[in-house]
């Protein structure tokens, strides 16, 4: 087959079909007013932000209106409908409460885990001679421990929690099916316990991000099916006509991982370099069609919502959306710059890469549009601030992998950490972040309990802010200059070693830091769930401590 | 239905054009691809070692795709020519790598032949690599009082010994050592199976 011909014909194809489905979505393109985007609110809610972490200081600050708030007050008979409709929602919170508790509760213990299993690896590359009499605990069995627990650990079972927990509120619906939803969640990380045991024997697949042996990861595979029934029951019974941005991001997400991971993990197909080539589409297409609709889906709600006010363009969202679709899916080749591979292949995914500048900046003009002119809000809610830095870190990173994936700078960037910051830029920047800040949004609902100390909410924010900083900009300049190293025919190997101490120290610090916010966040969420701290009565409560998941539990 | 159908089916074809290119493809172009005639199947005791490289995570520090040479100074650097896709015939799982935390192991077994190098090395890198943030890797070894019938043990630099001690091999390193000689990818090819389009 001429390979010009597949890959002229797969890029004319990919262009074509994504104008098709932009025109049948949308005749009217870069419309400021949609009333999709109004979907999230119930009438006369706009101008109303919803943030349940914050302190009634805090509230009150929210509640300032800034000069572009154009919403009217209510009349007493229009109250009380709003009233109403918030009660309807209070119905979808409780049908949530209980699901959303497990997987969170399950994604904060993951956390814990995988980061202390990353420092501990960190800390490994510049003290070698560190915790080496234990096979379990050598760097290249306990650094693959720390990515599969934040992999499959604390990314799915964040995003599952916050997904579920989203659901019932856009499709206007109490949650069906969540039982096996929780069941699921027992049988995944049945899966994740029993493949990070096997990793630590010494018995993996031996492919990056496919690790975990393909028997265990039956369990994941059924396990997951499970976690989207309730997507599916809930998306049958749904009270509303259109589809919130966020329900495409999800719902596309949900069913896109699986048929990634069932592909992946097909035992005796792959062979020799095809194998690799499927391992970067794997591995690259876990995070653009997985974790990234995920947060994406999270920032397209919270964000609106904390600030009471819907997305600028609606139709911007959903071009972000189907660009992202399209050309994300094909980017995984630019991991096999200068490699064994068909040549046509790395073009063809450098040029999805750089394409996927056009998802990035729809989002990027998006938010910073919605926002403009609320920034202040930034001062007084805690979600926030997680959520808009998470939505920047999404900007960064996929303008930094566009550039990374061009043939020349990719030549000094890969195989060096360089790329290994540039990992974390787009799954702790970006979607970490944004799913901190989206679990200070829920769990008050969840557990009809206020988050017990606030400050400890800014702690966290602003370790994690440093140590992350620390981390990616010390990673950064030693990775390049790695790189530069092992192209300079004139310096030994050893050359590109030595350069990296300092940062690769640097990085242990940062990671220590980050390690520490985490362990803020996880005392802080455990001194909610057992219902530690000052009673605070500034009810943001939406529905009374009564109805408690804890006490449904125990009861029914 | 009529927004869940649009979402499904778009989403589906996106991902299924993902797949064509970057799995179904690659699969159809490259399952004829022969073995070329200087490349020997792996014995089993380097089957075992292989496995002692994936357990142990080599893969996360060492690459095995030496790039050309108007790319990057591979072959300076004596990892040998640019590999090519017939190069990993018998490689199951294939162990490309992408990191270069240490150098390319593609032909190390060409680059540094001797069994004690390597099994010294592996014990401690920093015997003969100082400066080296390899891990050690004294639990594929054993420390003994004297040497039993059929040991192997392993000569170590002064200085580097446990005091009073020998060090014997496993037979796990052994093996390892094995499929480590055996990675010499130094055989000509004709060029890249791909033609090369500028």
């Amino acid at each position: 087959m001429d390979t010009v011909t597949i890959l002229l014909s797969s890029f004319v194809l990919s262009i074509t079909g994504l104008f098709i489905f932009i025109w049948s979505l949308r005749k009217r393109l870069f419309d400021t007013s949609s009333a999709a985007a109004t979907l999230i609110f119930s009438p006369g809610e706009i101008g109303r932000g919803e943030e349940p972490s914050a302190t009634p200081a805090q509230l009150a600050g929210l509640a300032k209106r800034v000069p572009s708030d154009t919403h009217a007050t209510l009349t007493a008979e229009q109250e009380a409908e709003l009233a109403r409709e918030l009660a309807l929602r209070t119905d979808a919170d409780k049908s949530t409460a209980f699901v959303s508790f497990v997987f969170l509760s399950c994604a904060v213990v993951w956390l814990i885990v995988g980061s202390l299993a990353g420092l501990t690896s960190s800390i490994k590359l510049h003290e070698p001679d560190w915790l080496v009499s234990q096979a379990w605990l050598t760097f290249g069995r306990l650094r693959t421990i720390h990515l599969n627990i934040v992999a499959y650990g604390w990314a799915p079972m964040s995003a599952f929690g916050i997904a579920m927990w989203m659901l019932p509120r856009l499709l206007k619906t109490p949650l069906i099916g969540a039982r096996f939803a929780v069941l699921g969640c027992m049988l995944w990380n049945a899966g994740l316990i029993a493949g990070v045991g096997c990793i630590a024997a010494g018995i993996n697949d031996g492919m990056e991000w496919l690790e975990i042996p393909w028997q265990v990861d039956i369990l994941l595979i059924v396990g997951g099916s499970m976690i989207g029934l309730p997507l599916v029951y809930t998306l049958q019974a749904r009270k509303v006509d259109h589809l919130y941005v966020s329900v495409w991001y999800m719902g596309a997400a949900l069913f896109w991982f699986p048929i990634l991971f069932l592909i992946a993990n097909l035992p005796a197909v792959h062979f020799g370099v095809e194998q690799a080539t499927m391992n970067w589409w794997f591995g690259h297409n876990v995070l653009g069609l997985f974790y990234t609709p995920m947060a994406l889906a999270s920032v397209y709600y919270f964000l609106p919502k904390i600030i009471g006010r819907p997305v600028q363009s609606y139709n911007l969202s959903l071009l972000g959306f189907w660009t992202l679709a399209f050309f994300y899916g094909q980017v995984g080749g630019h991991h096999l710059v200068g490699g064994p591979v068909p040549a046509w292949l790395i073009t063809l995914s450098i040029v999805q890469s750089v394409m996927m500048v056009v998802p990035v900046l729809s989002f990027s003009v998006n938010q910073h549009l919605t926002m403009r002119g609320y920034f202040s809000k930034l001062l007084y809610s805690p979600t926030l601030r997680f959520i808009v830095l998470g939505g920047m870190m999404y900007t960064a990173s996929s303008l930094q992998g566009s550039i990374e994936a061009l043939r020349s700078v990719s030549t000094v960037a890969h195989f060096t950490h360089f790329t290994v910051a540039h990992a974390h830029l787009g799954l702790y920047g970006f979607f970490t972040m944004v799913m901190f800040g989206a679990i200070y949004f829920v769990m008050p609902r969840v557990m009809a309990w206020e988050w017990p100390y606030p400050s400890l909410i800014a702690a966290h924010f602003w370790l994690v802010v440093l140590g992350f900083s620390i981390y990616f900009i010390g990673l950064s300049i030693g990775g390049w200059l790695q790189g530069l190293l092992m192209l300079d025919a004139t310096k030994p190997f050893m050359e590109s070693v030595k350069v990296t101490m300092p940062y690769l120290q640097s990085r242990s610090v940062g990671g220590a830091i980050m390690t520490l916010g985490h362990l803020v966040f996880a005392g802080h969420f455990a001194a909610m769930v057992l219902r530690h701290g000052p009673l605070r009565t500034g009810a943001a409560l939406l529905h009374t401590p009564a109805a408690s998941p804890l006490t449904k539990l125990a009861g029914t | 239905m009529h927004d869940e159908l649009k979402l499904l089916s778009g989403a589906m074809v996106t991902l299924a054009l993902a797949t064509a290119g970057l799995v179904v493809l690659p699969f159809i172009q490259l399952k004829a691809v022969p073995p070329p005639p200087g490349l020997k199947a792996y014995t089993s005791a380097q089957l075992r070692g292989r496995e002692v490289y994936i357990k142990n995570g080599c893969i996360y520090c060492h690459s095995q795709q030496p790039r050309d040479k108007a790319q990057a100074p591979d072959d300076t650097r004596g990892w040998g020519r640019a590999s090519v896709a017939a190069d990993y015939f018998y490689d199951k799982p294939h162990l490309l790598g992408t990191m270069r935390t240490g150098p390319d192991l593609f032909n190390i077994g060409a680059r540094q032949p001797s069994a004690d190098w390597h099994l010294g090395h592996l014990y401690q890198p920093r015997a003969y690599t100082p400066g080296s943030i390899m891990p050690s890797y004294p639990y594929l070894f054993e420390a003994k009082e004297k040497a039993d019938p059929g040991d192997r043990v392993v000569t170590l630099p002064p200085g580097f010994k446990p005091v009073g001690k020998i060090v014997v091999a496993t037979q796990e390193v052994l093996d390892l050592v094995t499929y480590l000689q055996g990675l010499d990818h130094t055989y000509p090819v004709l060029e890249a199976v791909e033609p090369k389009k500028k």
